[in-house]
């Protein structure tokens, strides 16, 4: 008897959790053929929450209520979720937004692995997948999908930008610190190229172990190298550890240039003018840029909790402000059922917001937009909060971006 | 009343299984509890997400083989990552560029992680307690730098959009239900060698060793060779699990190899219950939902992972099966 007792208790206990489990996943599914859903899917609590996270979704959100789709009908909701910076927890949300919950649209998703395989999900689930804070070149390159537009920035223009443009002011003669794997290498060996190309030097490069905590070394060899631009072909907190034992070994203040290959505005606010000042880096839109800019900044500013944006936020907004253009232009209940002909849509569709101005969106899923070349501000030039960046160079759309036969892309064969 | 509660308690240990379980070893707790998770197996993907269970299952199998050796050895491994994360890759390289079936890919995946084991294990077991589990650490990532560089891993990126394919070439695996049978069919296939291990004179033995290993030895056992067997068996379980996992999502990526993957895997059993049967399967059962449903919080996730972390040790010391089993004065 005690037994039985005990054996029920237990599986009862377990059926228990079946229900309990069941009822976490249930988000109101979308019903009706007008309401669309827009998932955004970042990283909300690691090394990227600051250049995607919650601002991106606030961004989102902006974009909606600048679209004016409302008024036509139809309702779109946002969702949105942190992937951990893990490919599968990143996958398995995906799957279960579109399977599950009706979701249409995928914005965002920061580090290349878990943009590569939402690209995949997208593709196969015949959605629509606005990358902006992912920069691997393959999603316009080998893997490229129909499903896909890659909007704000991707490794190739970074490097032709901080590369080529730079030596244009007369900064001639590179050094690099290189973080020694795929990523670092490819980083290097791509700015070397426009360096040389627009007539500059290199002078050597040392490759650091990934997750170095002392840089000394790298920026003494650096430092006799006598080359007036130091590249940092590494990311994250590399990066942020080189900027900083730089600013105290002094590297900046004695004229050598340090160009950062891959950063944002947020960075330099936490990195503060006093590390940063000097520092050389390419984005495709800062907030103080023009007119429309600062308009767009103005009304998105209030729900960002004391954050800016950078041009990974600014490119979910302009990235879903379009893709709601094309919605309207070819009905809500058509673009629900068909991702492709939706992505289809909005490369034909000019594209035209207050971030990136007019530009437009290329055969392989490439949004071409001007790229510019940053300095960033000494102390006492920054006039007041966030103004951080004086521009240095621009570099036009036609001349940015990876050329469209040089990728490989499978679909401008087709 | 009380006579029949302690009566029982004492026959808990050898009372026979159900019939027909009972040739499993497992007693009569053990087969409730088993039959409950054939239940479980069976209803779970029409009530959940298929590919959501997938991972689970895998999770549950890493976190076995882990248990094997953590719980019935004592040997602490923080290298095991190194194990599910090859076995990942190589299933995924083999099912994408040598165009492998799925079970010759996932069969692939444990026999570098049984090759891996055996060197791993021979180096590490000449060493206990702390030592052994900072040389498997190195060896964990010695082997993620090879995957960050080795160019057949893709870096950073990893191996991408991987083809479920065809089981033995012939059933399709693209519908998340026909993989969910095969997933959940390799889960089983594992559990049950593990237990069947366990079990076993060899399992015994390795029990032995555990408790008092000098007088292991003193028996006249190759102490040696039994723990470089159960470290061997666990890694190959280990690749297994990783293999199955990059075919479900079809991506394999650095994640799986970190170290901190290591560190999760030591958690689902912690959580679960060390050296109980059915306590990795739901500490990792634990683990993944956390992950999965709390992703939607944003940046709470660590904190309130944090927050069940703590719960858990203070208040279930011996892990949710093994205070289960306290409570209901079974082993589970």
């Amino acid at each position: 008897m005690v037994q039985d007792r005990r054996s029920l208790l237990k599986s009862g206990a377990g059926l228990a959790l079946v229900p309990a489990l069941a009822g976490l996943p249930s988000r109101g599914r979308a019903q009706g053929a007008t309401t669309l859903k827009i998932g955004v899917l970042n990283d909300q609590s690691g090394v990227y929450r600051e250049v995607s996270g919650p601002t991106s979704t606030a961004c989102v959100r902006q974009a909606i209520q600048d679209s004016g789709i409302a008024a036509k009908g139809i309702t779109v909701e946002v969702v949105q979720a942190d992937h951990q910076n893990k490919a599968d927890v990143g996958a398995t949300i995906a799957r279960q937004w579109i399977d599950r919950d009706g979701v249409d649209v995928i914005v965002d998703v920061p580090n290349s692995a878990v943009a590569l395989a939402i690209n995949g999900i997208v593709r196969e689930k015949n959605k629509v997948y606005l990358n902006s804070t992912g920069g691997t070149t393959e999603l316009t390159g080998r893997q490229c999908s129909p499903n896909t537009v890659h909007w704000t920035y991707d490794t190739y223009m970074l490097a032709k930008s901080t590369g080529g443009a730079m030596v244009k002011t007369g900064a001639d003669s590179w050094f690099f610190i290189t973080a020694d794997y795929a990523f670092g290498h490819d980083l290097e060996r791509n700015t070397s190229a426009f360096v040389q190309a627009a007539g500059g030097k290199v002078l050597g490069a040392v490759r650091h172990p990934l997750q170095s905590t002392d840089f000394s070394s790298y920026l003494l060899q650096a430092q006799q190298s006598r080359a007036k631009v130091v590249g940092l072909a590494n990311a994250g907190t590399d990066t942020i550890n080189c900027v900083k034992q730089a600013a105290e070994f002094g590297v900046t203040r004695r004229g050598t240039k340090i160009a950062v290959m891959l950063m944002f505005i947020n960075d330099v606010h936490s990195l503060g003018l006093n590390a940063a000042q000097g520092l050389v880096c390419t984005e495709s839109f800062y907030w103080d840029l023009n007119d429309r800019t600062r308009a767009f900044t103005d009304r998105v500013k209030g729900s960002l909790g004391g954050n800016y944006p950078a041009m990974s936020h600014a490119g979910c907004y302009a990235s879903v402000l379009h893709y709601l253009k094309a919605v309207a232009d070819m009905g809500g209940a058509a673009a629900k059922s068909d991702g492709a002909a939706t992505v289809a849509r909005m490369k034909a569709m000019p594209t035209d917001d207050d971030c990136f101005g007019q530009g437009k969106i290329r055969e392989d899923g490439r949004k071409l937009h001007p790229v510019y070349l940053f300095e960033v501000k000494k102390p006492e030039e920054s006039k007041g909060p966030w103004d951080y960046y004086k521009m240095l160079q621009t570099t036009s759309a036609d001349e940015a971006w990876r050329p469209v036969s040089e990728g490989g892309c499978p679909l401008v064969r087709a | 009343m009380a006579g029949q509660a302690t009566a029982f308690t004492a026959t808990a240990q050898q009372s026979p299984g159900l019939p027909g379980l009972a040739a499993l070893g497992f007693n009569r707790a053990q087969s409730i509890a088993f039959l409950l998770l054939l239940g479980l197996l069976l209803v779970g993907p029409f009530v959940l997400y298929p590919v959501f269970l997938m991972k689970l299952l895998c999770f549950a199998l890493f976190a076995c083989a882990f248990n094997l050796l953590i719980g019935y050895v004592g040997l602490l491994s923080f290298g095991h990552a190194m194990f599910f994360g090859m076995g990942g890759y190589v299933t995924a390289h083999a099912a994408k560029v040598w165009g492998l079936t799925p079970e010759l890919a996932i069969l692939a995946g444990g026999a570098v992680g049984a090759v891996l084991g055996v060197v791993a294990g021979w180096i590490a077991i000449r060493r206990q307690g702390i030592y052994f589990a900072m040389i498997t650490l190195a060896l964990a990532q010695m082997i993620f730098f090879v995957c960050l560089q080795a160019p057949f891993t893709g870096g950073e990126d990893g191996i991408q959009s991987v083809p479920r394919g065809a089981l033995l070439g012939v059933f399709s695996l693209a519908q998340d239900m026909s993989l969910y049978w095969v997933v959940a069919a390799v889960f089983l296939a594992g559990f049950l060698l593990i237990n069947r291990i366990i079990h076993s004179p060899f399992g015994q033995v390795l029990t032995a060793i555990r408790e008092n290993e000098p007088r292991a030895i003193s028996l006249g056992y190759r102490v040696d060779d039994y723990k470089l067997m159960a470290f061997t068996l666990s890694a190959t379980l280990a690749g297994i699990a990783g293999g199955t996992k990059a075919l479900v999502f079809g991506i394999a990526t650095l994640t799986d190899v970190y170290w901190a993957m290591s560190g999760e895997v030591v958690l689902m059993t912690l959580v679960g219950g060390l050296g109980t049967v059915f306590g990795p399967v739901l500490g990792a059962a634990v683990i993944v939902s956390m992950q999965n449903y709390l992703a939607e919080f944003g940046a709470w996730v660590t904190v309130i992972q944090g927050c069940i972390f703590v719960a858990c040790v203070l208040a279930f010391r011996a892990g949710i099966a093994g205070q289960l089993g306290r409570w209901l004065r079974v082993r589970l």
